[in-house]
């Protein structure tokens, strides 16, 4: 009687194949797989240092390469070193361009294995997040020959030129120029909020080829090196008391023509394009640290009679951070596969800026919440160096950085939800 | 496994999407709440369903069930809840069908489960005693008589009560009201001698009821499974109740949600549609945002019914707390959104945020299952 007639769409019969035998090919799957796990298991137990398997104290931690880079332990270049010459700071990149070449599956199982032993993250960079997916989808050959080997063995350090004075949300206003002069264009103008600018080797950058059109129009993605002549970087001091970013001045610094990406005029597509990877990179601050809240809290406040912790606002916080926490990165790894599957979720990096950033600076505030006076030091070695304090005034920038949050609900009102201007 | 539906499930959605959308849409629900209808469902439509197979749909094979897994059942859920469909699928399959699949025996289960995907056993859970649930505190007690038993009590938000043919009633063999241990399950036919089936007119006008029962003979064959051993039955049930729930929540506040979005293009003030309006505009992009979330706690949680993780409780919290949460929002914006029509009765949006509210309530609303999931969570 129940001969699959559930799946007849009203009433309209309509044949389908079962397919919940494995077929051999997936058995061979599954299996080459396991050998894969089982390798990549061996090597990290071999390669990457006890150093390396500590968790990073705060931003300033990371390790980001460069060609005088800011090392705070030395492993950290030699991990980094051993990773990239698998291939493995940009496992799913082609080989030929300083990747491995990996599919999904193994990129999963190498980031699985790697979390298994609390392995670091042996680079992280603006060149792998942003400029590294860019030139794969816009670059020409000769610019992914050139510039992506580099990027992956953590040698170049890059920056992002983008916002201006009087160009931040309303981006496509940028008023940096670059005049044509045979062989290469001659950059004046100004950048803020470059990140890094101080550090970096080179520049991805934004510039006005041409004002005669729409603001969208006679925009163009060029690089150059920081190096150049006429480029100079002031810092500017955030509230955490760090200087990540810049002012950036170009005061007519030669960039070669063979470094503008894609076509003259052009650039604003592949600025968006680099923007989505920016915000998927950004958003993944939303994903739940490895150190429960409630365990930290429980340190603190301890259980009632009933064996609860015994702050039960605090408690219920928690618990809802860590729930949305819970549905932020199941809905990442169902983005994740559905655009495997062939489907997928309009403006999802939109989604993923919103809610991963505000979701990160709940976590932030429970931090202090749960910390109370010890998250309140700014310096010295009782306080750790004031790291759960800085690190919670940083997070304020993540829903500004990359585009506001009212930038994101803006997208996705417009885009997704289609409502009018 | 890949957190996505497959194409097979998707064909699935389509087809509970076309059955429930032409059969037992908003204005089906409208009629039968108009004409003070007493079961709360159209016979034919039921009949339509278990020519479906739907009832089946996660029940085993060996019990007569289709084996498709509850991923499937979640997926027509969905659906009801986006038609508001009145049908026993939610009290009589979702909770009915897997109170008894995991309470029952193997024999009992592969001799009742049967006539429950025929469709010709229709079963409600009874329950809940006070006000709010609280399973562990059930007290109605239940006293061995000579080679059967003797029940006394009430239960209220017999969900389905009116067209149930049994009741699967939980009580209370041993033990003092907050434990676990002690509790037992009956299989109660409803046309029992002793038992009383009050209907009960609740928010969303659905079909419920109040049990009253004194001295209610039955026989050894009516305890399934064990005596005193309810428990952990009852709580995995409850779980995939909960998760099942949630599924049509999702269902019901999309639908919402997509109702209210297209007012927002249309509703002219001020010369402009006020869907143009930023205010309005990042309300509902928020809004977006957590439904996206919600849809994928439940797909989680759905699966792991069907894997069996071990983990299914703090699942099943999770996102019976999330879709309270996102369900309450969600109506709560639609009615503001519409403005003053959205009071109406003649307007269809007041009928999602009735059932939204009586399901959100059911088996543990946010504040219970928040709750259960820090406990869960070790804090
Ligand atoms: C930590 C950090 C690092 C950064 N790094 C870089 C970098 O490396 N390179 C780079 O180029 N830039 C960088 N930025 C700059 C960043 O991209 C801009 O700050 C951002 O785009 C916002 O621009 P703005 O600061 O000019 O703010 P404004 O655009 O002036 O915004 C001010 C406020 O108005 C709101 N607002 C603006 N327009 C709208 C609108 N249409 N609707 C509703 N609200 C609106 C904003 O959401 C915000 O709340 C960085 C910023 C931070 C905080």
């Amino acid at each position: 009687m129940h001969n699959r007639a559930f799946l007849s769409v009203s009433k309209t019969y309509c044949m389908f194949k079962s397919g919940v035998t494995r077929t051999e090919k997936q058995e061979k799957k599954v299996a080459d797989l396991d050998a894969f796990r089982a390798e990549v298991r061996e090597w990290l137990e071999a390669n990457c240092p006890a150093s390396m398997r500590e968790p990073v104290r705060g931003f300033e931690d990371i390790y980001m390469g460069g060609r005088k880079p800011e090392v705070r332990h030395p492993d950290q270049p030699l991990w980094c070193q051993r990773m990239a010459q698998r291939g493995w700071t940009v496992p799913h990149w082609p080989a030929e361009y300083g990747g491995a070449g990996l599919d999904r599956d193994r990129v999963k199982v190498l980031r699985q294995e790697m979390d298994r032993i609390n392995a670091r993250s042996p680079l992280e960079s603006f060149g792998i997040s942003m400029l590294g997916p860019a030139l794969l989808e816009f670059g020409s050959e000769a610019q992914k020959r050139e510039h992506l080997p580099p990027i992956a063995r953590g040698e170049i350090r890059w920056c992002q030129g983008y916002s201006e004075p009087n160009a931040g949300s309303d981006l496509a206003s940028l008023q940096t120029r670059a005049e044509d002069c045979g062989d290469h264009y001659r950059i004046n103008g100004q950048k803020i909020w470059t990140s890094y600018a101080d550090k970096a080797d080179w520049i991805f950058c934004l510039v006005r080829t041409d004002s005669s059109g729409s603001k969208h129009e006679g925009i163009s993605f060029i690089l150059f090196d920081m190096a150049s002549e006429g480029v100079s970087t002031r810092p500017i001091r955030l509230i955490s008391g760090a200087s990540p970013f810049c002012e950036t001045f170009f005061d007519n610094v030669r960039a070669w023509k063979k470094d503008l990406v894609g076509e003259p005029g052009k650039g604003w597509s592949i600025a968006k394009y680099l923007l989505t990877h920016e915000r998927e990179m950004i958003s993944a601050f939303g994903t739940a640290p490895r150190q429960s809240l409630g365990d930290a809290a429980l340190a603190h406040f301890g259980r009632d009679a009933q064996g609860r912790l015994a702050s039960p606002v605090l408690r219920t916080e928690i618990a809802r951070y860590q729930l949305d926490s819970l549905a932020f990165s199941a809905t990442m790894e169902r983005v994740g596969d559905e655009v495997k599957a062939g489907q997928g979720l309009g403006a999802a990096s939109s989604i993923f800026k919103y809610y991963g950033t505000e979701l990160n600076k709940r976590r932030h505030e429970l931090n202090l919440a749960v910390d109370g006076e010890s998250a309140l030091g700014w310096s010295g070695e009782i306080y750790d160096g004031g790291v759960v304090c800085r690190d919670w005034l940083r997070s304020k920038g993540n829903s500004i950085e990359g585009g506001t949050s009212e930038i994101q609900l803006n997208i996705i009102a417009k885009r997704v939800l289609g409502l009018p201007d | 496994m890949a957190l996505v539906l497959t194409e097979e499930q998707q064909m699935l959605r389509e087809s509970a999407r076309g059955l429930l959308a032409s059969r037992a849409g908003v204005s089906h629900l409208r009629a039968l709440r108009d004409a003070a209808d007493s079961l709360g469902f159209e016979p034919a439509v039921w009949d339509d369903i278990v020519a479906m197979g739907w009832p089946g749909i996660a029940i085993a094979e060996d019990c007569g069930g289709l084996g498709y897994g509850h991923v499937g059942l979640g997926v027509v859920l969905e659906e009801a809840g986006r038609h508001l469909s009145p049908t026993p699928l939610q009290s009589a399959v979702l909770i009915g069908a897997s109170a008894l699949d995991r309470l029952a025996t193997t024999a009992q289960r592969q001799a009742l489960l049967p006539a429950v995907v025929a469709g010709e056993r229709r079963l409600a859970l009874a329950l809940q005693e006070g006000a709010h649930h609280a399973p562990e505190n059930t007290a109605s007690p239940a006293r061995r008589e000579g080679r059967g038993w003797r029940l006394s009590g009430s239960k209220r938000l017999v969900l389905g009560a009116p067209g149930a043919t049994d009741f699967l009633v939980i009580a209370r063999s041993d033990g003092q009201p907050g434990d676990r241990s002690g509790l037992s399950a009956f299989l109660v036919p409803a046309d029992a001698p002793g038992l009383q089936v009050e209907p009960r007119s609740l928010v969303d006008s659905g079909p419920a009821g109040a049990l009253r029962y004194a001295d209610l003979q039955l026989g050894d064959e009516a305890l399934l499974g064990s005596p005193g051993g309810a428990w952990q039955g009852l709580e995995t049930a409850l779980d995939i109740a909960n998760i099942g729930l949630a599924a049509e929540l999702l269902g019901l506040s999309t639908e919402a949600f997509e109702r209210t979005v297209a007012y927002l293009r249309e509703r002219k003030q001020f010369g402009r549609p006020i869907g143009s309006f930023q205010g309005l505009q990042h309300r509902a992009a928020e809004l977006y945002a957590e439904l996206e979330l919600a849809r994928s706690l439940v797909l989680k949680a759905l699966q792991a019914i069907d894997a069996g993780d071990p983990q299914l409780s703090l699942l099943a919290s999770s996102c019976k707390a999330k879709l309270c949460e996102v369900a309450q929002r969600a109506t709560n914006e639609a009615i503001q959104m519409h403005g003053g029509i959205g009071m109406t009765d003649e307007f269809d949006i007041g009928f999602f945020i009735k059932r939204a509210r009586l399901v959100q309530h059911c088996f543990g609303d946010y504040n219970y299952h928040l709750d259960r999931y820090a406990r869960l969570s070790g804090f």
